[in-house]
């Protein structure tokens, strides 16, 4: 365990370089996540519209 | 027997439903192995003896490089399934894999420059290791530009399944360059074939790492996959009831 908080977030002096690449890691799959769900959203709006569309047609 | 499983792997409907039904279980996973890897890594491991706490760069930098592989790999496996067999599911899960790789290459290649200025005292080098990396990111880019150049789905999974396939060797490239050619980027410390040159508190974390990310790129795959066959399969019976009955 870290002696204490502010040691922590120091990093042995690594700072600059460990957390930004914690932040671009986790940033990715936070965006790759969302970005995912919000496809997934528009792919189920364009079926309902289709399937409407179609059964118009019928 | 055998082919009935295959059948089963190439039906859209089956395959919608399977995602569907393993989302919520490879989410969870996701959350409890990168959980569990961010304490051992930033809090239970000790600093390394040479490289101080500059070493936990690790537990993101490995993972998200070797990731990139894995989704390239299996972007060009899904691709050469699709134009052997036809198979409209596996265009679209090599279709899923482009956005997600590409993503993950790019965060390989920040997170090496993050390590490499403190290390060896320079952002970017021109190493085989990082050239190679960088051939990986403008493949994915290159896969999703030319889908995007057709209109025509089928046309697009043609085309681009045959540049996943020919890209593919690059991979081994990537994989093997620190040992084919004298580089600035360290050997592996995980994947030897005698055994990790790493204690345990420090391999322990390595490989819940490891593992989270793998597992988010299937719980990825679960939803990116859905809309992709959603797209493809919109007209046909089992969307327009599936729509009809949500």
């Amino acid at each position: 365990m870290p002696d204490s908080i502010s040691a922590f977030f120091a990093m042995g002096g690594y700072a600059q370089f460990v957390w930004p690449s914690y932040v671009v890691a986790l940033g990715a799959i936070a965006l790759t996540t969302w970005s995912a769900l919000r496809v997934l959203r528009a792919a189920l709006s364009e079926a309902r519209r289709a399937a409407v569309d179609g059964s118009e047609d019928a | 027997m055998v082919f009935t499983w295959f059948h089963r792997l190439g039906s859209p409907p089956h395959i919608y439903r399977l995602s569907e039904r393993l989302s919520p279980w490879l989410t969870w996973s996701t959350a409890l192995l990168i959980a569990a890897g961010l304490y051992g890594g930033l809090v239970s491991s000790p600093p390394d003896y040479q490289q101080g706490d500059g070493f936990r760069i690790i537990y993101v930098h490995a993972p998200s490089a070797w990731l990139s592989l894995m989704i390239y790999s299996c972007m060009a496996t899904a691709a050469a399934v699709g134009l052997i067999w036809r198979m409209k599911v596996a265009h679209a899960v090599a279709a899923s894999c482009a956005g997600v790789g590409a993503a993950f290459t790019a965060v390989s290649l920040i997170t090496g420059m993050l390590w490499g200025k403190p290390m060896w005292g320079a952002y970017w080098v021109w190493d085989p290791r990082l050239t190679a990396q960088l051939i990986l990111l403008f493949l994915f880019f290159g896969y999703m530009a030319l889908r995007a150049s057709y209109d025509d789905a089928s046309r697009a999974d043609r085309l681009s399944a045959w540049l996943a396939v020919i890209g593919i060797v690059n991979v081994p490239i990537v994989k093997f360059s620190v040992e084919w050619w004298n580089s600035l980027h360290q050997a592996p410390s995980v994947m030897k074939l005698a055994r990790a040159s790493m204690p345990a508190s420090m391999l322990v974390p390595l490989l819940l790492m490891f593992a989270g990310f793998t597992v988010f790129f299937l719980a990825f795959l679960s939803v990116r996959l859905r809309a992709e066959i959603l797209r493809r399969e919109k007209h046909s019976a089992w969307v327009r009831e599936m729509v009809a009955n949500a």
